[in-house]
């Protein structure tokens, strides 16, 4: 290999300060944490705390709500960003403009307008009962924290598929005809492998932050629905057991690399697609 | 049949004469493989398409050729079922498939660019359609080799189409095409990326595979060389309308219009007046020629082609100029000579110095006499002619020709 020249180095040094700083620090302060009790002596009751039935249900829930929101978001973005992919340019813009534009808004606006909609007394409901249907109890139930998390990451699972779809060259749908597939057949045998790398960015973009939020479960699931976020949360904002706190953030870490390794070895072998 | 042929009455011998003439009839029918009928197109409201009437004929090879936008790819399409005609009929063996998917068609193409599945490897994609077909394992490998092996890349199965060279993609396109057993090939500039050598290769190679394999190729190309040295028929297009179509001979040596006569090699084409059958006047002088059935006096266009013209002493024919510049070509010499102020193009392996004076021979049966056409007044002499024009053209119409 040949050295690199200063030049390269200089040029490379605050991308490098900057990982140091803000990604292998935290890193390591996470780890210490974990791995040490209140006095700074080694330990591993932290982990081991983990393992009671109560926080295991913790980590069960988080894992299926967060898969939930994921499979929902694939299943809806898909057609989605396919049928703009396929629309005039202009038109086009005007969609992935529309999709973007509630992350114009921040975060927790965004779900409180959401507790807003959805409450027993709320838009929803109000709206329903005009036209003569009872009201629907959805807030503070497990749907509605799973809707919480589809609504907010939708964009993410949209956008990368629709890039991947809108370089897919039409010949190759073409050709795809030409030699005897229908329009059904097209879809599944060229444009869904071939939009798969999309497809895996969309899933880590929607998984990675519905494994670990605490704010949607808080505000649309009425505190009954713990997730791994309110938990971490709680230890470093109102128990101030830091140690605890952060050996729950490694494990989740731990989960979420888990999970991408398996969705993504399984899409390798399959050769298709994820989840 | 032959029970009736032994009748003795002249009924019975005319009905067998009846039978044998539908049959004859029905014959020539069923050669029409594919027939266009009064096809019209447009793309927001530009027609690329006017009017298109064409037959092409079982196990033919026939060649739509034009500049870019003539509407040669865009008749391509409507033949594989990617487009479909605003107006009139597309016949496929004498049934009506303006509604067609493509699917649903016996016809295959081999794409500008190739169009494989990047997903896929060289086996896969070959036996992409034979897969959707349902066949066996071993008659996928079995057809998927003898595909290979026809156009030369055996044991080429598992490399990845991307890592090919465009002449094995190539390539690979047009077994993938081939395996599914169409009765036409489409091919739509097929060679146009490739360097000028391969391209040579594979249209000798392409030739060989149509005679082969016994079916009906039809070819979409902007090089007339490439359309006259591979076809049965040549079908010249320009601006949405047919110009003309016939054997690569006829097309050459008989072009309908300046057009085509401009467009199929180097031609001189020259404002002339029939004066009666066999006697044209042009560039100044009557000359003897071997076209009749114009009015008298018509004004016509004259076309000679540059091989056609001999250089021969001062005096003794009635067109001379004064030799202007030379081009060595290899087999011959590129010579234009101004002949009171038009510039012809001349071809011959005999040498003059610039400035000298020549006469000009033409035969009769060289001179070949059109009616005047909208083309007359585009094409005229030579006095604007740059080699490196006609490349720069022909590079221009193989990027992006997209009707």
């Amino acid at each position: 290999m040949k050295t690199k020249s200063f030049m390269a180095r200089l040029m490379a040094a605050p991308h490098v300060l900057w990982s140091i700083l803000f990604i292998l620090a935290p890193l390591a302060f996470v780890f210490y944490y974990a791995f040490t009790d209140k006095n700074g002596a080694f330990t591993l009751s932290n982990i081991k705390e983990l393992g009671s039935t109560s926080y295991l249900d913790i980590f069960t829930r988080s894992l299926c709500f967060a898969l939930a929101a994921t499979v929902i978001c694939l299943i809806i973005a898909f057609p989605l960003a396919y049928a703009i992919s396929r629309a005039k340019p202009r038109s086009q813009k005007i969609c992935i403009m529309l999709t973007m534009l509630p992350m114009w808004m921040n975060f927790l606006i965004r779900t409180y307008s959401i507790m807003a909609i959805l409450e027993d007394t709320g838009f929803l409901n109000t709206l329903l009962a005009k036209i003569g249907i009872p009201p629907l109890h959805i807030i503070n139930t497990g749907g509605a924290v799973i809707f919480g998390m589809v609504y907010n990451y939708l964009p993410y699972m949209v956008l990368p598929i629709y890039t991947v779809l809108s370089k897919l060259d039409n010949r190759l749908l073409e050709a795809s005809a030409d030699l005897g597939c229908t329009p059904a057949q097209t879809f599944f045998k060229v444009v869904m492998p071939l939009s798969r790398s999309g497809v895996i960015s969309g899933v880590t973009m929607v998984f990675v932050p519905s494994i670990s939020t605490f704010y949607i479960s808080q505000k649309l699931g009425g505190g009954k629905f713990q997730l791994i976020g309110d938990v971490i949360e709680r230890q470093f904002q109102s128990a101030y057991n830091y140690n605890l706190g952060a050996a729950m953030s490694l494990v989740l870490m731990v989960l979420i690399l888990l999970s991408l390794a398996v969705m993504n070895r399984y899409s390798d072998e399959e050769g298709g697609m994820v989840a | 049949m032959g029970s009736d042929a032994n009748t003795r009455d002249g009924e019975g011998r005319r009905r067998v004469f009846n039978r044998l003439k539908r049959m004859c009839i029905n014959s020539k029918k069923m050669s029409r493989l594919i027939e266009l009928k009064n096809v019209s197109k447009s793309f927001e409201d530009t027609p690329v398409l006017k009017n298109i009437n064409l037959y092409i004929r079982d196990k033919e090879f026939v060649t739509l050729l034009g500049p870019s936008g003539c509407g040669k790819t865009t008749t391509l399409r409507i033949i594989g079922g990617f487009e479909a005609p605003d107006e009139g009929d597309v016949y496929f063996d004498g049934k009506r498939i303006n509604d067609l998917p493509p699917y649903k068609r016996t016809v295959n193409t081999v794409f500008q660019k190739y169009a494989l599945f990047p997903h896929l490897n060289v086996y896969e994609n070959v036996a992409f359609a034979l897969r959707l077909a349902k066949r066996s394992e071993k008659e996928i490998s079995v057809k998927v080799k003898e595909m290979l092996k026809i156009v030369n890349l055996e044991g080429f199965e598992k490399r990845s189409v991307e890592k090919l060279s465009g002449g094995q993609q190539q390539r690979v396109a047009i077994a993938r095409a081939l395996a599914n057993d169409p009765k036409v090939l489409l091919l739509d500039e097929p060679l146009g990326a490739l360097d000028l050598k391969l391209r040579k290769e594979m249209q000798t190679e392409l030739k060989k595979i149509q005679q082969r394999m016994g079916i009906t190729f039809v070819y979409v190309t902007h090089d007339q060389e490439e359309a006259l040295s591979m076809s049965d028929t040549v079908v010249v297009m320009d601006n949405g309308v047919i110009q003309q179509i016939g054997t690569p001979e006829d097309i050459y040596n008989e072009p309908a219009n300046a057009f085509v006569a401009d467009f199929i090699g180097e031609s001189n084409i020259l404002d002339g007046i029939m004066h009666a059958d066999k006697s044209v006047e042009f560039a100044g002088h009557t000359l003897e020629c071997v076209d009749g059935g114009f009015a008298k006096d018509e004004p016509v266009d004259v076309v000679i082609r540059p091989e056609d013209v001999d250089m021969v002493e001062v005096g003794s024919v009635p067109i001379h100029g004064v030799v202007d510049t030379v081009t060595f070509k290899g087999v011959h010499y590129e010579i234009i000579v101004d002949v009171e102020g038009f510039k012809w193009m001349i071809q011959t392996t005999d040498y003059a110095a610039p400035g000298t004076e020549v006469g000009l021979r033409i035969l009769p049966n060289e001179i070949h006499v059109m009616k005047k056409s909208k083309y007359s007044d585009l094409y005229g002499d030579y006095s604007t002619y740059f080699d490196e024009m006609d490349e720069t053209d022909a590079a221009k119409d193989g990027a992006g020709d997209e009707n």
